[in-house]
């Protein structure tokens, strides 16, 4: 049955407003050797996105000769040695999925290695916050100047103002260098400073600018906590041995001053090493507390662990009190036992098998490709017309493709219903049995192909008909199978 | 009605709704989230102002920049046609034999043609050109009024029997209601004819009969073989291939009544080039001469 309850006009006010106001986030600089890592990565990433539009391939005369090039209009992708053509998109597919396996088996290993090191979020938001340290300064002075009721002064003034140039000069750079994926780099820098540029290259720059400036400069660790499913998913794919980064409450609590552990200590009473100083939180570039346990919002970059350690070695504790470890552990040293470690396991062992399972087999269609390709489509209305003299022809669209970076000639024949005779619309080659074909250099060439075939030798409804076609210069063969149809 | 209360455990408040002793917190969204909500609202808002949106009983809202579907496609075929116009005006430049040998525009006329033949010669002779009885196939190599590109041409030009002072002109006589032929003769003759294309033909029926009905009445159109002639648009009788079909009851009505199938003039209502690409799409099906 239901309840009559009377609304109280008071509790009705405590449901509180639409949304929750993002809490300012003001990570305080650390040094160690996480931050170390940090940087190096974020140099690296940070230097294979800007450069690698510029790295040149000789791929011979008429190609592109950039290494990484998205050629939309040719619809062609090249990566160094690789050409891909648009029908062979499913390499792309093999990539994703070694993609995500290796995702898993980072988690696996290390938990949110991705996250906390690779992910673009995290290199650009670090690169936001260095610039924004660099010029307001560290945690404490950005938050009393957040803080201040003053009116702003011209000093105040410049540095907002610079802090948001610098960063949209970061953001317009990251822009402008994806577009250089799409056409040949060096061209299209001397197109943008002239103002000569296709007006898409300019949206798009512009568009791009947009999302970095707003997802590193402001979004920052919402992107990470709201919009992305890798944390839900990541939460879900864990096990009790990954190695996450961890407060070992086991070590840490009860929280308590130096002085205090001490005094405890001497007593011989049990005495926690964490003395409460937050240094952990103010390095945290989410804004969590670490020793909270996991949590869906903590990236593990490992910032805490440096921050702990500094303060550890100031006050002469023992270090990684915050590090990688796993729940196991925690609970092994509660009861006296030694912690172990396990990175080889079925888990890990079963990734690294998915990985060169699909690594190997995407490698080997890559190697054993064909360069030289037919298609064969035969016409369905009418699948086959009656000659004057009784004779059956059936009509054929013959798509031939060349893969390779020169133009080449192969001659094409069939295989299938007995004396069959072979003609393409608009060939009088000298040799009519094969005819000749030339072959545009990495392209495909359309042909209507006809195949006539004496009625009283071929009885069958439906004859399997091979159609082949021979490189005369390098000898390579492509053959695709189809019918030969009786009325 | 709902009751909010405090939870003890999160700190939060509740939303006042319960299910079975369920009860939910109140998790509000985080600001960015709402604001981008309303913007929405007030984006579709501005839509229905801009673009044409609401029905109304016998019209709808136009919209202030007078934006149609139907306008945007007009101006996109202008634009079709602009870039069309140049590889149109090479085709009609280029002499018939000469777009055969020349693949680029062999492939522009076939596909030119495709498209023209599934808009105009579809209907009767079928998307592929397939024919159908009384439609001639236009895949095989049997033509009543000539296979060569420029008959071709002719043809769709001028059609047959279309009334256009250039057209083809010639019919197969009614020689069983005009009272040329009887019924018994027209049945013999129509035996002969099959036995032209080395058909079966009824036991017993006269054959030298045949031949004398065939040599008086047929011969001036379909020659003294039963070879046909192009001129007239008379059929070779000794093919294996039949417009209207090949048994002795179609063969003998075909006698009686006579035939006179017709073909439209398209001079007039397709542009040179385009009845140039359609000749050469159907020389290229396959039967061209």
């Amino acid at each position: 049955m239901n309840k009559i309850i009377q609304t109280d006009p008071d509790q009705v006010e405590d449901v509180g407003p639409l949304y929750a106001a993002r809490k300012n986030v003001y990570p305080q600089s650390v040094f160690g050797t996480f931050r170390r890592i940090k940087w190096g990565l974020m140099a690296f990433c940070l230097d294979v996105y800007y450069l690698l539009p510029f790295v040149r391939w000789n791929r011979g005369l008429g190609a592109p000769d950039q290494a990484v090039l998205i050629d939309l209009p040719n619809s062609r992708f090249y990566f160094f040695f690789i050409e891909l053509w648009p029908q062979e998109v499913y390499y792309f597919t093999g990539l994703l999925i070694i993609a995500a396996l290796t995702l898993f088996l980072m988690n696996s290993v290390g938990g949110r290695i991705w996250c906390g090191y690779l992910c673009p979020q995290t290199v650009w938001t670090d690169l936001f916050y260095a610039v924004e340290r660099l010029i307001e300064g560290d945690r404490r002075e950005r938050m009393r100047k957040a803080a201040s009721a003053d009116p702003l002064k011209l000093g105040r003034v410049s540095e907002i103002v610079l802090k948001h140039s610098i960063w949209l000069l970061i953001a317009w750079w990251t822009g402008g260098a994806w577009v250089l994926y799409f056409t040949d780099a060096p061209t299209l820098v001397k197109e943008l400073v002239t103002f000569q540029a296709p007006a898409i290259a300019y949206i798009w720059i512009t568009i791009l600018t947009a999302t970095t400036y707003l997802l590193a400069g402001f979004m920052r660790e919402q992107v990470c906590v709201y919009m992305c499913p890798w944390p839900r998913i990541q939460a879900a794919l864990t096990d009790e041995w990954a190695l996450n980064v961890t407060y070992r409450y086991d070590r840490g609590e009860k929280r308590m001053s130096v002085k205090k552990a001490n005094e405890l200590r001497a007593l011989g009473l049990p005495a926690g090493d964490c003395v409460d100083c937050y240094q952990c939180v103010a390095a945290c570039p989410t804004g969590i507390d670490i020793r909270n346990g996991p949590q869906i919002d903590c990236i593990q970059c490992g910032l805490c662990i440096d921050a702990c350690d500094n303060v550890m070695k100031k006050i002469g504790g023992p270090t990684r009190l915050i590090g990688y470890d796993n729940d196991i552990n925690i609970q092994r040293r509660m009861a006296g036992k030694p912690p172990i470690y396990r990175i080889v396991r079925p888990r890990t062992i079963i990734y690294t098998a998915l990985i060169a399972l699909v690594g190997g087999v995407m490698l080997y269609a890559l190697l054993t490709r064909s360069l030289l390709d037919i298609n064969v489509l035969h016409d369905r209305n009418p699948v086959a017309v009656k000659l004057s003299d009784g004779s059956i022809r059936n009509a054929y669209t013959v798509r031939l493709l060349n893969k390779r970076g020169f133009d080449r000639v192969v001659t094409i024949d069939v295989d299938g219903p007995q004396d069959a005779v072979l003609h393409v619309v608009g060939d009088d080659s000298i040799t009519p049995d094969r005819p000749m074909v030339v072959l545009g250099r990495d392209g495909t060439t359309e042909l209507r192909v006809l195949v006539t075939a004496p009625s009283e030798k071929n009885t069958e409804k439906s004859i399997p008909t091979k159609f082949r076609i021979t490189d005369i210069g390098l000898g390579e063969i492509a053959s695709a199978i189809d019918n030969f149809v009786l009325p | 009605m709902a009751e909010s209360e405090l939870d003890g455990v999160s700190g939060k408040t509740t939303t006042g709704h319960e299910w079975d002793g369920i009860k939910e917190l109140n998790t509000p969204l985080p600001r960015w989230w709402l604001i981008t909500f309303y913007a929405s609202i007030l984006w579709a808002i501005g839509y229905w102002v801009v673009y044409p949106a609401w029905p109304l009983l016998w019209s709808y809202t136009r919209g202030a920049l007078n934006y149609s579907t139907r306008a945007a496609v007009g101006v996109e075929l202008a634009i079709l046609e602009k870039i069309r116009g140049d590889k149109m005006i090479a085709l009609g430049a280029a002499s018939l034999a000469d777009i055969e040998k020349d693949p680029a525009l062999l492939t522009l006329a076939r596909a030119r043609g495709k498209a023209a033949f599934g808009d105009n010669c579809a209907p009767c002779h079928g998307s592929g050109g397939a024919g159908a009885k009384g439609y001639p196939n236009l895949n095989d190599d049997d033509w009543l009024w000539g296979g060569s590109l420029d008959q071709i041409v002719q043809t769709i030009q001028f059609g047959a029997r279309s009334g256009h002072t250039k057209t083809h002109e010639g019919a197969m006589l009614a020689f069983g209601k005009d009272g040329i032929l009887k019924r018994d003769e027209i049945g013999t003759v129509a035996n002969y004819v099959r036995s032209l294309s080395g058909l079966s033909t009824r036991q017993g029926y006269d054959v030298a009969a045949g031949a004398k009905i065939f040599a008086e009445n047929c011969t001036s159109c379909h020659g003294e073989a039963g070879k046909g002639n192009q001129e007239l648009g008379a059929p070779n009788l000794t093919d294996k291939i039949w417009l209207y079909g090949s048994d002795e009851a179609t063969l003998s009505e075909t006698i009686t009544n006579g035939r006179a199938g017709v073909m439209p003039a398209w001079v007039g209502r397709l542009d040179p080039s385009t009845i140039k690409a359609l000749a050469v799409y159907v020389h290229t099906l396959g039967g061209g001469k």
